[in-house]
């Protein structure tokens, strides 16, 4: 087994919402980076995968566990480790060659050198040549090249990417993939490990030699991969199909498997449950699609994904959402269209309308609940605060606020509820109100 | 034959420059030599109880124009040090901020003529024998005019500073005062220099009040500006106003392009969000410099050196080692610290409501009270009139581009302007007239402030997406609909940030504005501005600080209740 370079045990950390309760984001998570070898952290946004990679690079603490640097009790950013940044994090106000002397003048490495290097870095990277633009002149791929060489120019023993790619378009994003891979099996990079935080699974498949999936809420390693396929490897390889499909069984498992039940045994589902970020515009879209040709009623995951332009973590909370309504039904990685799905792609505005209404009320716990709180309610209104409160009292306030978004989004469209964003009171649609009929005030 | 050739010393050689250097030589020289002259005015021997020459003649303002000038920029230098000693403090060390927060938010709302009684003693017996002690008594007057909202908008932007780039500054190793130079000034520059714009017009405004300075039943004039002014007005002398004014905008004008035109152009890469289409500012004196060999040869060794100091001042130790565990948090630290704070709250309203109660009595609080209410509907009153005549016509400007860059430019450098200077006329006027002085001094507070209504709502006007008024025009909204639905939500916002300022300066304003003199009429109007005013002419020390207090409390309920509610509304529901 190679030496590990960043070890983690038992890891638990928690935040503390703005109530004071804390939430528990990672549990328990054992993880082991040995030299050699390239990780993806998959799993959907919110599961702790992010915070992982802050734990590793130092910048967060952690609550209880061990986290170790080449053996060493790691309390901040040590030196070996190099970070690429989602959102590209240059300095807009230094140029390119001074963005990537950054970490070599913290150092205090004297000027010459320093330029030497940055320079390597930056031919290295393919930008020999902007060395003096600022980064607002550079497209973003181009951008994302500069938090490259940032990062590799200080001779990082380890690599962090946080979604490094996820904010390029996807012919940039993987073109600067293959370069990076290109770098790696040429040993150009000084670098003995790379950690990808992504939520796309092909570029997790194709670059890592380790898959994690990670569950949420708390988020901990659901499921482990090893992918021994060569280096380069052709996403149209059957091979590389297969993994694909296997991941998005497997994260799209926890789904299928209440689903699967439900038809046998009626699952209590908690009202605090996450629900799954889904825009209804586009989930009607996905049905149609899934309904019409050439799927039939039945689309493996990743052709879906190919064939709509939507990365996954945009079509896994569609799939989920349509699953959760019973519009779908996911299996084995594919989506397949249930009855009750069909008669929606079928019928009109109203009837859709009607239908997902009755679903939500059905199948949704939240929904039902505010329904029926509003219904004893003699102004048939109530302020959001409450619902909120309870969703806080299990979910971190931010993911409890958008469960309510998508909770009152859901309710609007299904004619269950109304919501006024002025007051932020949620109140039975106009016509069934039980008491004093609502004023509207902006109409 | 061989070529005779001649040869110049090196040292002639390559001493050169280029020509832009040869031609910014006189400026650079005139600028140090003025600098040079002004600084040894102001150390000269001076006894409390002399009276230093000062004349009306005209001749003599461009000298009082540089001694104003001077103070102000050795004010603002002050103010820039403080707030960034304060905002590092305050954004890093958190039982810190508990305390500077709160007490920079009441110091923002303490009008400047209070600081000006306590300190000069002071300060003169700081620097026995020598006029120094007095200029920085004035100097330190004209510091807390510009102080607070640059210490706090340094605050803001360190506590902003977007979490990638903090965790990039981090993995990359940078130390604290790396991430100081690199990252969070940087950062903070275009709001910082925003600000410091702000309170230079500020000073100008209480110009008159730090120059003109009565200790111990003597009145020192500073040579300078205000003193100018106010000898003017004790003298009746319209004509010395307008000189005054004259000079003024010639000062503004300079320093406009001397010194701030340049820094912002020169600030412009600092800009973090992308693609806002403002037009990016230049500035000719700036060009001309970067084209100079010399001049920026001296700047850049001067970065060097900055830069070398990271070398020094960087961590010597990484993630790994002992000493970069974080001390475990003590909760009994911050819970003694809690009750320290408690502590010195309790003890600090006990001592008001004795000092209140023995040295002014609760009548007198009652009344003041009274009289701030006066004053409070005179500034509400005011911005809802000056909102109704600014925004229409700032939303016709900021739609009309052609007109909207230079009627904006126009709009700030009269917000800059010292309406103060316009006093006089309104007093010829009301006398003349015999007008009501509670009514028609009013208008005097926002004389000065209406600008920033007006070229914020400019601003707001001219950033409304066209595809919104594509779609207002298809839609044919017209009249009032149009007016309710379209234009008003669209400039709401910068509305709001204007009516901000501008009500935060008019309760400054209404000190000067409500108490007017001009030769031996005293015009006043009933109200909190006026009876600070007073107060400070008598020298009723209690009584100065009862009315600041009360002010404060005005300004801040305001701030809390109406403002900050209304601001918090347009950010969440009207923007684009």
């Amino acid at each position: 087994m190679s030496p590990a370079i960043i070890e983690l045990k038992g890891v638990v950390k928690s935040f503390k919402s703005a109530d004071g309760h804390a939430r528990t984001v990672l549990e328990d998570v054992d993880f082991r980076l040995a030299e050699g070898e390239i990780v993806s952290l998959l799993g959907q946004s919110g599961s702790g995968k992010s915070t992982l990679l802050r734990i590793m690079a130092g910048l967060i603490g952690v609550d209880a566990g061990d986290v170790r640097y080449r053996d060493q009790p790691l309390y901040a950013p040590a030196r070996g480790v190099g970070m690429v940044f989602q959102s590209f994090a240059l300095f807009p106000w230094l140029t390119v060659q001074q963005n990537v002397e950054l970490g070599l003048e913290a150092r205090g490495i004297a000027p010459a050198e320093r330029e030497r290097r940055a320079e390597a870095a930056i031919k290295l990277i393919g930008l020999a040549g902007f060395e003096g633009a600022l980064p607002r002149e550079l497209s973003g791929g181009m951008r994302q090249r500069v938090g490259i060489a940032r990062a590799l120019v200080v001779e990082p023993e380890v690599l962090l990417m946080d979604e490094a790619f996820s904010a390029l378009d996807v012919l940039t994003g993987e073109r600067l993939r293959d370069d990076i891979l290109e770098l790696w099996s040429r040993r150009e990079m000084p670098t003995k490990a790379i950690l990808i935080v992504s939520h796309n699974i092909e570029e997790a498949v194709l670059m890592a030699d380790r898959v994690l999936v990670f569950a949420s809420d708390p988020g901990r390693v659901r499921f482990q991969l090893s992918v021994r396929l060569p280096r380069p490897r052709d996403p149209d390889s059957p091979e590389v199909r297969e993994l694909i499909d296997e991941v998005y069984a497997l994260m799209t498992a926890g789904a299928a498997r209440v689903t699967g039940r439900a038809a046998e045994e009626p699952v209590r589902r908690s009202i605090a449950e996450r629900l799954p970020e889904a825009d209804i515009s586009r989930m009607e879209g996905l049905l149609e699609r899934l309904a019409g040709e050439p799927f039939d009623g039945r689309a493996d995951l990743p052709k879906l994904a190919e064939d709509t332009e939507l990365t996954d973590d945009e079509l896994l909370p569609l799939a989920q959402a349509l699953s959760l309504l019973q519009l779908a039904r996911i299996a084995d990685g594919d989506l397949h269209l249930a009855p009750l799905g069909r008669r929606y792609v079928e019928g009109d505005h109203t009837l859709r309308q009607e239908l997902f209404g009755q679903q939500l009320l059905s199948h949704v716990p939240l929904a039902a609940h505010i329904r029926h709180s509003l219904e004893q309610e003699p102004s048939g209104a109530l302020p959001e605060e409450p619902f909120l409160q309870l969703l806080s009292e299990s979910l971190a306030a931010e993911h409890a606020e958008r469960v309510l978004r998508t909770a009152i989004e859901w309710g609007r469209y299904g004619e269950v509820y109304e919501y006024d964003y002025n007051t932020g009171v949620i109140h039975l649609p106009e016509g069934e109100a039980n008491g004093v009929k609502d004023e509207e005030a902006d109409s | 034959m061989s070529d005779k050739q001649f040869f110049f010393p090196r040292q002639v050689v390559e001493s050169g420059g280029n020509r832009w250097d040869w031609a910014l030589l006189p400026l650079v020289l005139a600028l140090l030599m003025l600098l040079a002259y002004g600084a040894s005015q102001m150390a000269r021997p001076y006894q409390v109880g002399e009276v230093l020459p000062l004349t009306l003649d005209p001749r003599y303002l461009p000298y009082y124009l540089l001694r104003t000038t001077l103070r102000m920029f050795l004010a603002l230098g002050a103010s820039l040090l403080f707030a960034c000693a304060f905002a590092a403090l305050a954004a890093k060390v958190r039982a810190a901020e508990r305390v500077l927060v709160p007490l920079l938010d009441i110091l923002q709302s303490i009008p400047i003529l209070g600081f000006l009684s306590i300190t000069v003693t002071g300060f003169i017996a700081l620097f026995p024998g020598n006029l120094f002690g007095v200029e920085c008594a004035a100097i330190f007057a004209i510091f807390t005019s510009q102080a607070w909202n640059m210490a706090f908008s340094l605050y803001q932007s360190l506590r902003t500073v977007p979490g990638e780039l903090h965790e990039a500054a981090r993995v990359f190793q940078l130390s604290g005062w790396q991430r100081f130079w690199r990252l969070e000034l940087p950062f903070a520059m275009p709001s910082l220099l925003w600000n410091m714009m702000m309170s230079m017009s500020g000073g100008w405004f209480f110009v008159v009040a730090s120059e003109a300075i009565s200790v111990s039943n003597q009145n020192i004039k500073l040579p300078g500006v205000g003193s100018y002014i106010a000898l003017a007005i004790e003298a009746r002398d319209l004509g010395a106003i307008a000189w005054a004014i004259a000079g003024m905008l010639v000062g503004i004008v300079l320093y406009d392009q001397l010194f701030f035109r340049p820094l912002l152009a020169w600030a412009d890469k600092f800009r973090f969000e992308e693609g806002s289409n403002e037009a990016t500012p230049d500035s000719w004196l700036l060009t001309w410099v970067r084209r100079t060999e010399r001049l920026r040869a001296i700047g850049l060794a001067l970065v060097r050196l900055l830069e070398r100091s990271f070398a020094v001042f960087r961590l010597h130790h990484d993630g790994t080692s002992i000493r970069a565990r974080p001390a475990p948090a003590n909760p009994m630290v911050s819970r003694v610290w809690d009750a320290a704070i408690a502590a010195a709250v309790l003890f600090a309203a006990w001592r008001l409501t004795v000092f209140i109660h023995a040295e002014v009595g609760w009548a007198e609080v009652l009344h003041v009270v009274v009289l701030a209410l006066y004053t409070l509907i005179r500034v509400l009153v005011l911005i809802a009139l000056a909102a109704l005549v600014w925004v229409p016509i700032g939303i016709w400007i900021g739609m009309n581009p052609v007109w909207a860059g230079r009627l904006q430019a126009v709009a700030q450098f009269l917000a800059a302007f010292p309406a103060n200077l316009m006093f006089p006329v309104a007093v010829v006027f009301i006398v003349r007239w015999k007008l009501n002085p509670d009514i028609w001094l009013s208008p005097l507070m926002v004389l000065g402030t209406q600008w920033y209504l007006l070229f914020n709502v400019i601003a707001g006007a001219s950033t409304v997406p066209t595809e919104l008024r594509y779609a207002a025009h298809n839609l044919g909204l017209t009249g009032w609909l149009k007016w309710k639905r379209y234009l008003l939500p669209a400039v709401f916002p910068s509305f709001v940030t204007g009516a901000i300022t501008a009500s935060g300066g008019s309760w400054n304003a209404s000190i000067v504005a409500e108490y007017v003199t001009w030769g031996d009429t005293t015009l006043e109007a009933k109200g909190l501005g006026s009876y600070i005013a007073h107060m400070t002419a008598v020298g009723d020390f209690p009584r100065i600080a009862l009315g600041i207090g009360v002010m404060c409390v005005f300004v801040m309920a305001l701030n809390h209740f109406v403002w900050r509610r209304l601001y918090r509304l347009a950010e969440d529901r009207m923007h684009f």
